[in-house]
């Protein structure tokens, strides 16, 4: 049964229901809160496989189906769903990860206060991605991208009373968010440039060739074609979101929250998003390969950053003491592969390390979270150790996760994705740069997996926490075997001989494998690495285990400097808070003192000149105006005082001055006077 | 059309009920309530009514009253609704009745409050309204006393200073704008919005005002931009915000926020852009740059702030610059060869869009701090550094203060993101530089809102909330529901909110010319 | 013949003129000062009619108009200056007006 494209809504809406209902149920309802969530990701599993069989009957179609969001103008904003394979096999491995590590969360979260809070969070988390993947539109991809962000902001503070956790939440929200900034820019650029955000619309979408040759047929500033730029743009945000260089700062950080939340960051979700955003607009980032003239093609950066991360991650990896910061940085490392091989053309070949490593490396994280849990919560390496005898499930599975992270030859999945980058490295034509990192990357992947392993599993126990650990609970470890059988499993499914999984997602129908010998060469030389990797590993840590919490790393016996530097990541942290944050605290500093100082001075020195203006006023008025008044009406009274001097209130006299006025006025008349 | 008339009825019945409360003095406090909340809903409910017999399809106004009022001046009594003012007109109806809510607990003469706080809502949306002047002008400067009042009544210690701050910057402002308009009046004969702008787009307004003196089309210009930067605020015209929002008691912020800063936006799209097209085409290159400081600075400026009414204030002030900045940026492209007239849809639409949505979560935001504050005990002045660990005590309460505060960050799916994508949209089309360094603003926006979110409810317990928290309770509920319902709602079906304006702005895109 | 009539009459007129002002000068009585102004009214009338009778166009009944109307205006004047010489009469007990000077400014 496959499913109708129309349909596609189902896959995220099915847990962002379960989201839903977890959000609204009190803390009390936790088998409510869990069971809603399990249920509705197996349900999204079930869908998302018979969206995988329809999608595979046609690997060629990318069926689509648009829908208008609101109007504007004379269109109206358009969104979509859009299904083919890529989209398939993701939400497939989403959905199947996604409800182990669900199924491991109900143990290992079992005491927590807020437990249906969490399966809430988590869901929303799942549904994001999910609405992510089925996505046929850069503006929806973007709203689950935002979502996804909200999602880990959330379950990366879930412990949010411990300081640490919020802050870690904070800084993961806030770092992928300046990634965010220009996808957003690159997305105004691109709808800015072609009307429309959808990826496939019949011609009209960004990813079809009409309007991509118009994008690489622009140019723009520095002489790079429009679509480079808004590649790059959009390769922002899966750098913040992919914990790729320079952004990679907030994925070790991420650890504060619950083990499942890492791995389900570290696997599934997250940083997968990232990868699968370069691999769902590839169309775009590619359409300037054929371009001479420009200074650089997108591609080229890309394949640069991975290459940068992929080293960076795994010499990083080597000095940290942290089990859940080795894994992270080992995730760092690996998504720098990824990137690698979607910067250097193969974007199969990185969609199949995507796929493998979510299975490893959500292995690897519940098996870290097993032990974890085992050991009350001690996630120093130094502290643990000797764990193989009472943890011998969570052992055997976290070995075979390893062997397939570090790419032990032919049994396991992670050999034959990680072969599949490396051959496409060495078939570059830019630069050999790429596959050397990615060589020196095999090594170091392989040492520091095995230092874990030994310092973690072998030896003694070093801490009262570790003597008494003992296996979990079936919940948790049925899942860390169903992954363990992936990992294992998985790699089948792409191997040179028979590249399936590749051929589908290039929307072949038929399987035209080659040799296992093509590129034999460099088979055998990773197989030399990772073998060199593994015996040094073996020879440093597993030979001579530690024997107590203070003993010295071999390492960092003979490079102090160094492994202290690793053990601090090498000042990343450090750097971008002197500088950034600085600059950032700076900032805030004159906005406010502009608004304290200059502008609320610059009223206050307007009511002072009011004020003085008041004053002198003031002056003026009682010595000028008020003086002129008084001295005037002073004379007026006097004058007034005078005259009624004449008034005397004797009849007679009045009568006197009428007779002489009289008088007078006859005399003027007959004297001719008036004439 | 309709021989009710519902324009007048909208206006009125507020102002009819701050009369009545006024007058009964021997009302109890929950009877007085009851009765304002009840006279604040008429709002609501005429305005839906509104728009069911709207047509969002005509672009001119609608449902118009017009009487001779007072000849000498040429003033009529000019009401009518276009789909801008239906917006604002819904959000003063939704606003008004949360703030009102949110102040359930004012125990100091409720019946004043109520009174006057109606005064303030019919003010509003007489502002809305009116298509004349004269009683444009004579609302706008109304909607000043009540406000006043509840500022310095019920406000915080500093209150009485932030209330004249207040009143005198926006009267000093709207000095400017009465002169420009008694030029206008003089030099044109009409105060009349409509034909005023039939006038503008003919270029025979700006030259009869040339015709008094070369410079007077500037100046009057400049004082009617005066008057509404003030209003909005338009950096750097803001610093009696900070003051003014802080120092109000939380409903009154609340209305402040939500709706009366919009009365100022308002105005720079219902009379300063229509009406003075090329001074604002002339003007736009560098009032661009005040947007975008307003953008950048109010965002930083808020970082900085330790008291968390001004941090939303701050807040507040950026995310008014962004409509500003879609406003200028277009107003600036207009007449430019090539100007997409999609961009200037998107960034109208936007900015309408965005009007709305931050009065919901500014006023959701206002309200989160009102209750940290009333929690707080009146102990300590409300600072980031006073609280920890709330939502430990108080989870509801956290989780929906959470949804107000990302969507005022602008989260997808919350109702913030849609207008300020289409902000964005709009003003990289027209300005590309504009846009990306206006995403420093977003991006310090996330900063300093997470910065509340982390020290406030994450953390351990600290400060006032070391006593515990209580969650909220009984009335507490009532504004802050509805509110979150409507994020999410608007979040996720824009087209409620876009139908209603879409062929106006497109209309408005469509006939960017310059006299 | 004419002229000299009216000659007579002015002269009259003005004998009663003086007389009456004489008698408003010097009498301190206040009733006595009143009948002095009553008289020099009077000396007013005769002049009135005279000028009417003699002169050159004499229109009907003017200068009787005039003297009837004077003679109300003296009519009420004496009433009310009566009225005041009861009053002062009052206050001080006698008429004499070298004593009322309660007015004096």
């Amino acid at each position: 049964m496959t499913l109708p494209i129309q349909l596609l809504w189902v896959i995220p809406a099915l847990p962002l229901l379960a989201a839903s209902i977890g959000a609204l149920t009190p803390r009390s309802g936790r088998k409510l809160a869990a069971g809603t969530a399990i249920v509705a990701m197996a349900a999204a599993f079930l869908v998302s496989c018979s969206a995988l069989l329809g999608a595979l009957a046609e690997p060629a179609k990318h069926a689509f189906y648009n829908f208008a969001w609101f109007d504007l103008g004379a269109s109206s904003v358009r969104l979509g769903w859009l299904l083919d394979p890529l989209t398939a096999f993701m939400c497939v491995m989403v959905t199947f990860v996604g409800l182990l590590i669900f199924i491991f969360s109900t143990g290992y979260l079992r005491e927590d206060e807020n437990f249906a809070r969490f399966f809430c969070f988590l869901s929303l988390f799942a549904a994001a991605m999910l609405g992510l993947l089925v996505a046929n539109s850069l503006l929806l991809l973007f709203v689950c991208w935002e979502l996804v962000g909200l999602a880990s902001y959330l379950l990366i503070g879930f412990w949010f009373h411990k300081p640490a956790a919020a802050a870690a939440a904070k800084k993961a929200f806030i770092t992928t968010r300046i990634g965010d900034l220009g996808l957003l820019l690159g997305m105004l650029w691109l709808y800015d440039s072609t009307g429309s955000l959808l990826f496939y619309d019949a011609g009209q979408g960004i990813l079809e060739p009409d309007t991509l040759g118009a994008l690489a047929a622009q140019t723009t500033i520095g002489g790079l074609a429009v679509s480079t730029a808004i590649g790059l743009l959009v390769f922002c945000g899966a750098i913040g979101k992919s914990g790729q260089f320079p952004l990679q700062v907030w994925l070790p950080d991420a650890m504060e929250g619950p083990t499942p939340v890492s791995a389900l960051i570290h696997a599934a979700t997250m940083v997968a998003a990232g990868v699968f955003l370069i691999a769902r607009v590839y169309p775009l980032m590619a359409a300037d390969q054929a371009l001479a003239g420009v200074p650089f093609h997108a591609l080229t950066v890309v394949a640069g950053i991975g290459a940068i991360t992929a080293l960076l991650g795994a010499v990083i990896a080597v000095g940290q003491n942290d089990i859940k910061r080795v894994l992270a940085f080992s995730t760092v490392s690996q998504l720098g592969y990824m990137m690698l091989a979607l910067g250097v053309g193969s974007w199969t070949a990185a969609i199949f390390h995507l796929l493998t490593h979510a299975f490893f490396k959500a292995l690897l994280f519940l098996g870290a979270g097993s032990v974890i849990h085992a050991a009350h919560h001690e996630q120093d390496i130094r502290l643990l150790g000797g764990l193989r005898g009472p943890m011998r499930l969570t052992f055997l599975t976290f070995a075979i996760g390893t062997m397939a992270l570090a790419g032990v030859p032919f049994l396991f999945s992670g050999f034959w994705s990680k072969e599949g980058i490396l051959h496409a490295a060495h078939g570059w034509s830019v630069s050999p740069l790429p596959l050397y990192a990615g060589l020196a990357a095999v090594v170091l992947t392989a040492f520091y997996m095995t230092r874990l392993v030994a310092e973690v599993f072998f030896g003694s126990p070093r801490s009262h926490s570790a003597e008494h650990a003992h296996e979990n609970p079936a919940v948790m470890t049925a899942p860390l075997t169903l992954l363990a059988v992936c990992a294992v499993a998985l790699g089948f499914v792409g191997t040179p001989a028979w590249p399936w999984l590749q051929a589908r997602l290039n929307g072949q129908t038929a399987v035209y494998g080659h040799s296992l010998l093509e590129g034999g060469g460099l088979m055998i030389l990773s197989i030399v690495l990772v073998a060199l990797g593994l015996g040094a590993g073996w020879a440093i840590y597993a030979r001579r285990p530690r024997v107590s919490q203070t003993s010295v790393d071999p390492l960092a016996a003979n490079a102090p400097r160094l492994f202290a530097a690793l053990g601090a990541r090498l000042g990343f942290d450090e750097f971008y808070a002197a500088t950034f944050g600085r600059m950032t605290a700076a900032t805030a500093t004159f906005a406010d003192g502009l608004d304290r100082y200059v502008f609320d001075g610059a009223i206050r020195f307007l009511i002072r000149l009011g004020e003085f203006a008041g004053l002198v006023n003031r002056e003026t008025d009682e010595d000028l105006l008020n003086g002129g008044f008084d001295a005037g009406s002073e004379a007026l009274r006097s004058a007034g005082k005078g005259y009624s001097r004449a008034q005397t209130g004797d009849a007679h006299s009045y009568l006197r001055v009428a007779a002489i006025g009289f008088v007078l006025l006859v005399l003027i008349i007959m004297l001719g006077g008036l004439r | 059309m309709n021989s009710l008339p519902l324009l007048s009825l909208i206006v009125f019945t507020p102002l009819a009920g701050a009369v009545i409360l006024g007058l009964l003095r021997g009302l109890n406090p929950a009877t007085s309530r009851a009765l304002a909340l009840f006279f604040s809903l008429s709002t609501l409910g005429l305005g839906l009514a509104a728009v069911t017999g709207f047509d969002p399809a005509q672009t001119s106004a609608q449902f118009v009253e017009r009487h001779e009022w007072i000849s000498a001046f040429n003033a009529h009594y000019h009401l009518g609704l276009d789909g801008l003012s239906l917006v604002l007109v819904l959000l003063t109806g939704v606003v008004t009745p949360t703030a009102l809510l949110a102040s359930w607990t004012v125990s100091r003469n409720p019946r004043l409050f109520g009174s006057l706080f109606l005064g303030l809502q019919g003010a509003a949306l007489g502002v809305f309204l009116a298509l004349d002047f004269f009683h444009w002008f004579l609302f706008w400067e109304l909607s000043l006393a009540p406000a006043f009042f509840l500022i310095k009544l019920w406000g915080g210690p500093g209150s009485s200073r932030a209330a004249y701050q207040f009143v005198v910057y926006t009267i000093g402002g709207s000095a400017f704008m009465l002169l420009g308009f008694a030029a206008i009046f003089a030099a044109s004969g009409t105060l009349d919005f409509v034909q005023l702008a039939q006038l503008a787009t003919e270029g025979t307004l700006g030259a009869r005002l040339a015709a008094i003196g070369g410079w007077w089309p500037q100046a009057v210009f400049l004082g009617v931009l005066l008057g509404l930067a003030v209003k909005v605020p338009l950096w750097p015209f803001h610093t009696w915000l900070p003051p003014a929002y802080a120092e109000a008691p939380t409903g009154v912020s609340m209305f402040l926020t939500g709706v009366m800063s919009k009365m100022g936006l308002y105005g720079f799209l219902r009379i300063l852009w229509p009406l003075f097209p090329a001074q604002l085409h002339d003007a736009s290159g560098w009032l661009r740059w005040l947007a975008l400081a307003g953008v950048i600075l109010g965002a930083f400026a808020a970082m900085r702030q330790t008291n968390l009414k001004r941090m939303i204030a701050y807040s507040s002030l950026n995310h008014l610059s962004y409509c500003l900045l879609a406003l200028f940026a277009v107003s600036a492209a207009t007449g430019r060869a090539g100007m997409s007239s999609d961009a200037s849809t998107a960034a109208l639409s936007g900015t309408i869009l965005q009007i709305f949505n931050h009065g919901l979560s500014a006023a959701a935001l206002f309200f989160c701090v009102g209750i940290l504050e009333s929690r707080a005990r009146g102990a300590v002045a409300i600072g980031l550094n006073d609280f920890g660990g709330v939502r430990t005590d108080a989870p509801i309460f956290s989780g929906l203060c959470g949804v107000a505060l990302f969507s005022s960050l602008g989260l997808p799916g919350l109702n913030g993101f849609v207008g300020e994508f289409l902000i964005f949209r709009g003003v990289f089309g027209l300005d590309p530089w504009a846009a990306g360094l206006a995403c420093l603003g977003l991006l310090a926006t996330a900063l300093f809102m997470l910065t509340f979110w982390q020290r406030v409810f994450h953390g351990p317990r600290a400060g006032a909330t070391l006593g515990g928290f209580s969650d909220l309770r009984g009335v507490e509920y009532a504004p802050l529901v509805p509110l979150v319902a409507l994020m999410f709602i608007l979040g996720v079906a824009p087209q409620l909110l876009a139908h209603l304006i879409n062929p106006l702005v497109t209309s408005w895109a469509g006939h960017l010319t310059l006299p | 013949m004419s002229a000299n009539s009216l000659q007579l009459c002015l002269l009259f007129s003005s004998a009663l003129f003086c007389i009456g002002l004489t008698a408003a000068l010097s009498r301190s009585n206040a009733i006595l000062v009143l009948l002095g102004i009553e008289l020099m009214l009077n000396a007013a009338n005769i002049n009135f009619i005279a000028f009417w009778r003699f002169g050159p166009t004499p229109a009907p009944a003017t200068g009787v108009l005039f003297v009837l109307f004077s003679i109300a205006v003296a009519a009420a004047e004496a009433a009310v200056g009566l009225a005041l010489v009861i009053a002062i009469y009052r206050h001080q007990k006698n008429i004499r007006l070298q004593e009322a000077t309660s007015l004096k400014g």
